[in-house]
C-alpha cells in the first residue's frame, strides 16, 4: 500500500494538503472521511486515529496527524521545490512562524465563522446570538489585518518573494469565511492581489478541485436528528 | 548587537526559549518584558513586536516570534546537537506533530487552568465561578489523557527515547498548573516519571531557575486598577 491521504475537504488544512500533494506530484490514495456523516468517529478511522481528526497521512507503518506536520513530511520525502520551505534559516523561520501563529487565530477564526454564520443555524438548526457571531466576525477582521500588516506586508507571499506552504495555509483558511458568504477580499485589495497570485500558483483548475466542496456547504440539507446529536459536542466547541 | 530574547518566565512559550538557549549555550542577552507590569504594551516594545507579545527574537535586523518559529530558528543557527530535533524524516515529523497539536490542546487548557485559577481571581480581582473552575480542570484532564495515551506512550520522551523540543514545550506548559496547585503528576505516575526524566536531561538548576516566575503564582500581588484595564481584553482574547 502507498501514501494514504484522509481528508474532508469541508476542512481547511485537509486542502491545504490536497492542493500541496497534488501540486508537488506526491502519488496518494486519497481516503475520504465525510465528517458531516461522522465517518471521522467510525470504528475503522479510530484505528487510523484515535483522536478522530482528519487530515491523518499513512505511509506505510507510518501514521501521521496534524497537517502542518504533514506538509512538511511531504515536502521533505518528496522533495519539493525550495520555496515551498525555504533552505534558507530567514525565510524558513518566517514560514514557521506564520504556521504557529495561524492555530490560534486565523485558523480559529475562520472556522467559527463558518460554523456560526451557517453550519450551525442551516445544518443544525442551531441559533447562534447576534452578539456571539458579531465578536466572531470582529475578531476575522482583527486577524485579516494581522495578516496584511504582520505577514503579507509589501511581499508577493507571506513570507516573501515565492509561494510556500505558509499561503496554502492560509488560503485554504480564508476560503472558510467566503463560502460562508463574507465579503473577505473585496474590502482589502492587497489580500485580494495576494489570493489571485496564490490561485495563480497552484492553478485554477487544482484550487477549484480543492474548493469544490466547500464552497457548496450552503446548499447541504438539514443534518437528521441521529447525526446532530452526534456533532453536538462539535457544535459546543463552535459556540 | 548580538542575539536579543524578550522574554518573560511567566510565560510558558518563553521558558521553552529561556531553557533551549541556555542549555545549548546560546550567546544571547535577555530583555524581560514583564507582562504584569504592561511592559509588553510599551511603545518601545511595539517597535520590536508589533503583535505586543512574547518571546520576540531580535538577530540583528531580523525579527521573529511565536516560540516554535524561534525554537527552530535557535536549533539551525546554532546547529544544536541533533536529538532536539532529528534530521530522520519520521523522527522529525513526530515532533513537528506534537508542536503543531499543542497550540489549542496542551497550551491552552495549560493556560486556561493557571488563569482560572490564580490570575484571574487573585491577581486581576474578576472572580471564575466553581462550574467554570471545573470544566476547565476537565478540560485539562483530558488533554493529559492524550499526552499520555497519544504520544508518551511507552516511550522514554514523546517522541522516542532522547529529549526533543517537543518536551521542552510539553514540560513547560504541566509547569502552569503545577504553579497553579493542580497534582497533575500525582494520579499520573507515567507522566511523573517522564517530567522525572525531562528536568534530569534538562539539569535541576536550570529548570528551577526558568520555573522560580511562576512558581511563586500563588504569592503574586492584585494588580493595580488601571493596569487591570489594560489587561484584561488581552487576557480574554488570549484564553478565550
Amino acid at each position: 500500500m502507498g501514501l494514504e491521504l484522509y481528508l474532508d475537504l469541508l476542512s481547511q488544512p485537509c486542502r491545504a494538503v490536497y492542493i500541496f500533494a497534488k501540486k508537488i506530484g506526491v502519488p496518494f490514495e486519497l481516503r475520504i472521511v465525510e465528517l458531516l456523516k461522522g465517518q471521522h468517529c467510525s470504528q475503522e478511522f479510530i484505528q487510523v486515529n484515535p483522536l478522530r481528526k482528519v487530515p491523518v497521512l499513512k505511509d506505510g507503518d507510518f501514521t501521521l496527524a496534524e497537517s502542518v506536520a504533514i506538509l512538511l513530511y511531504l515536502s521533505r520525502k518528496y522533495e519539493a521545490p525550495d520555496h515551498w520551505y525555504p533552505q534558507d534559516l530567514q525565510a524558513c523561520a518566517r514560514v514557521d512562524e506564520y504556521l504557529a501563529w495561524q492555530h490560534t487565530s486565523l485558523r480559529r477564526s475562520c472556522s467559527m465563522v463558518l460554523w456560526q454564520k451557517m453550519m450551525l443555524p442551516q445544518f443544525l438548526g442551531e441559533r447562534v446570538p447576534p452578539e456571539a457571531l458579531a465578536a466572531t466576525m470582529a475578531e476575522l477582521e482583527r486577524c485579516l489585518q494581522l495578516l496584511e500588516d504582520k505577514f503579507l506586508k509589501d511581499d508577493d507571499f507571506l513570507a516573501g518573494p515565492r509561494i510556500s506552504v505558509a499561503d496554502l495555509v492560509a488560503i485554504t483558511e480564508l476560503m472558510h469565511p467566503v463560502s460562508a458568504g463574507c465579503s473577505v477580499f473585496q474590502t482589502r485589495p492587497k489580500l485580494a492581489a495576494w489570493q489571485q497570485r496564490v490561485e495563480e500558483e497552484v492553478g485554477a483548475g487544482l484550487f477549484q478541485e480543492a474548493h469544490e466542496v466547500v464552497l457548496k456547504a450552503r446548499d447541504l440539507p438539514p443534518v437528521d436528528t441521529a447525526m446532530k446529536d452526534q456533532l453536538k459536542p462539535l457544535v459546543e466547541v463552535l459556540l | 548587537m548580538g542575539l536579543e530574547l524578550f522574554l518573560d518566565l511567566l510565560s510558558q512559550p518563553c521558558r521553552a526559549v529561556y531553557i533551549f538557549a541556555k542549555k545549548n549555550s546560546i550567546p544571547f542577552e535577555l530583555r524581560i518584558v514583564e507582562l504584569l507590569k504592561g511592559q509588553h504594551l510599551s511603545e518601545d516594545f511595539a517597535l520590536v513586536n508589533p503583535v505586543q507579545k512574547v518571546p520576540a527574537l531580535k538577530d540583528g535586523d531580523f525579527t521573529l516570534t511565536e516560540s516554535v518559529a524561534i525554537l527552530l530558528y535557535l536549533t539551525r543557527k546554532f546547529k544544536v546537537p541533533d536529538h532536539w530535533y532529528p534530521q530522520e524524516l519520521q523522527a522529525r515529523a513526530r515532533v513537528d506533530e506534537y508542536l503543531s497539536w499543542q497550540h489549542t490542546n496542551l497550551r491552552r487548557h495549560c493556560l486556561r487552568v493557571l488563569w482560572h485559577k490564580i490570575m484571574f481571581p487573585v491577581v486581576l480581582g474578576e472572580p471564575v465561578s466553581p462550574e467554570v473552575l471545573e470544566i476547565t480542570l476537565a478540560e485539562l484532564d483530558l488533554t493529559l489523557q492524550i499526552l499520555e495515551d497519544n504520544f508518551l506512550q511507552d516511550k522514554a520522551f514523546l517522541v522516542g527515547p532522547h529529549i526533543s523540543l517537543a518536551d521542552l514545550v510539553a514540560i513547560t506548559e504541566l509547569m502552569h498548573p503545577v504553579s497553579a496547585g493542580c497534582p497533575i503528576f500525582d494520579s499520573r505516575p507515567k507522566l511523573a516519571a517522564w517530567s522525572q526524566r525531562v528536568e534530569a536531561e534538562l539539569g535541576p538548576p536550570l529548570f528551577q531557575e526558568a520555573h522560580e516566575v511562576i512558581l511563586k503564582a500563588g504569592d503574586f500581588p492584585p494588580a493595580d486598577p488601571s493596569l487591570k484595564q489594560k489587561l484584561l481584553p488581552r487576557v480574554m482574547a488570549m484564553i478565550g
